[in-house]
């Protein structure tokens, strides 16, 4: 089991309780299909995605964006027990969308980016370590059904 | 994933931008690269004080952001650009190549804080395939 130090969860609940969901979701996954545009891949009946302006105003884009950031809430309430939460979701992932799991860490740096942006000098190392701490806890639970 | 002229166009332009707090960008990236990834301590056992901030993760962030300064000046030739440094890397520290690519994520990290404006997703993904350049240059005379 995953230990938390009383800072890790106050800062993560504290970045998630501030959390615009339909401006960070969206950003972070339009970063992530243009800075890696191999995960195009699996959007492909998302329509235009030609160019960074198209992925940008791509609006089943910022709605599925919305959609993944809002998946971090159920870690986010099950901080002790990660690994069970994404069972379903992990399986999902990989025997139905057929994720390579590698890309999930590509997703969660572009959060990460995005998030520094948002907070700026608020995001000093500190929190960054407990952030990055808690999307590597959800990658690797959502990589487990892989095989 | 080799640079193309308009990457490097957006590299040289953003750097224009950013270079004049490249201190401040070193210090804090070196900071965070000792938090986020305390397994990369192991290289400055020989500092007095590891914390973010301190005498020698500022004095060591000045020379990585000079190291970049000088890569985007190589930029059209990055391997023979940097064949010094690399030799010092490889052979001096030793560093574990795969080190670049933890360092290159908090210099990114640091920059989106610092200056979101002009962080936008195509300079970041300019910036991320010249700093992967940068490391693979780097580690060119490893081995």
């Amino acid at each position: 089991m995953v230990e938390w130090t009383d800072f890790e969860r106050a800062t993560i609940q504290g970045i998630f309780d501030k959390m615009e969901y339909e401006v960070v979701g969206p950003a972070a996954l339009c970063r992530c299909l243009v800075v890696y545009p191999w995960t195009q891949r699996y959007f492909g009946n998302f329509g235009n995605l030609y160019n960074a302006a198209a992925i940008l105003a791509n609006p089943l884009v910022a709605k599925h964006g919305t959609t993944i950031l809002h998946g971090l809430d159920r870690a986010l309430k099950n901080m002790d027990n990660i690994k069970a939460t994404y069972a379903e979701l992990s399986v999902l992932h990989s025997e139905k969308l057929h994720v390579d799991p590698d890309n999930f860490k590509l997703l969660s740096d572009c959060l990460t980016v995005v998030i520094a942006a948002k907070m700026g000098a608020d995001f000093t190392p500190d929190v960054q370590a407990a952030f990055q701490k808690f999307l590597s806890v959800v990658v690797s639970a959502l990589g487990r059904q892989y095989h | 994933m080799s640079l193309n002229e308009t990457d490097k166009a957006v590299v040289r332009d953003v750097w224009a931008k950013i270079s004049k707090s490249s201190d401040a960008i070193g210090t804090d990236a070196v900071g965070r690269l000792l938090t986020v990834y305390p397994q990369s301590k192991i290289y400055f056992s020989h500092w007095a004080d590891l914390s973010p901030g301190s005498g020698p993760v500022a004095a060591h962030g000045k020379k990585v952001m000079k190291g970049i300064g000088l890569a985007v000046s190589k930029i059209d030739n990055l391997t023979d650009g940097l064949l010094d440094l690399s030799e010092k890397h490889a052979f001096q520290m030793r560093v574990d190549p795969a080190n670049y690519k933890l360092l290159n994520h908090c210099i990114l990290v640091v920059i989106a804080s610092m200056h979101p404006k002009e962080f936008t997703p195509e300079a970041h993904c300019a910036l991320d395939k010249f700093l992967t350049a940068l490391a693979l240059a780097l580690s060119e005379k490893y081995r």
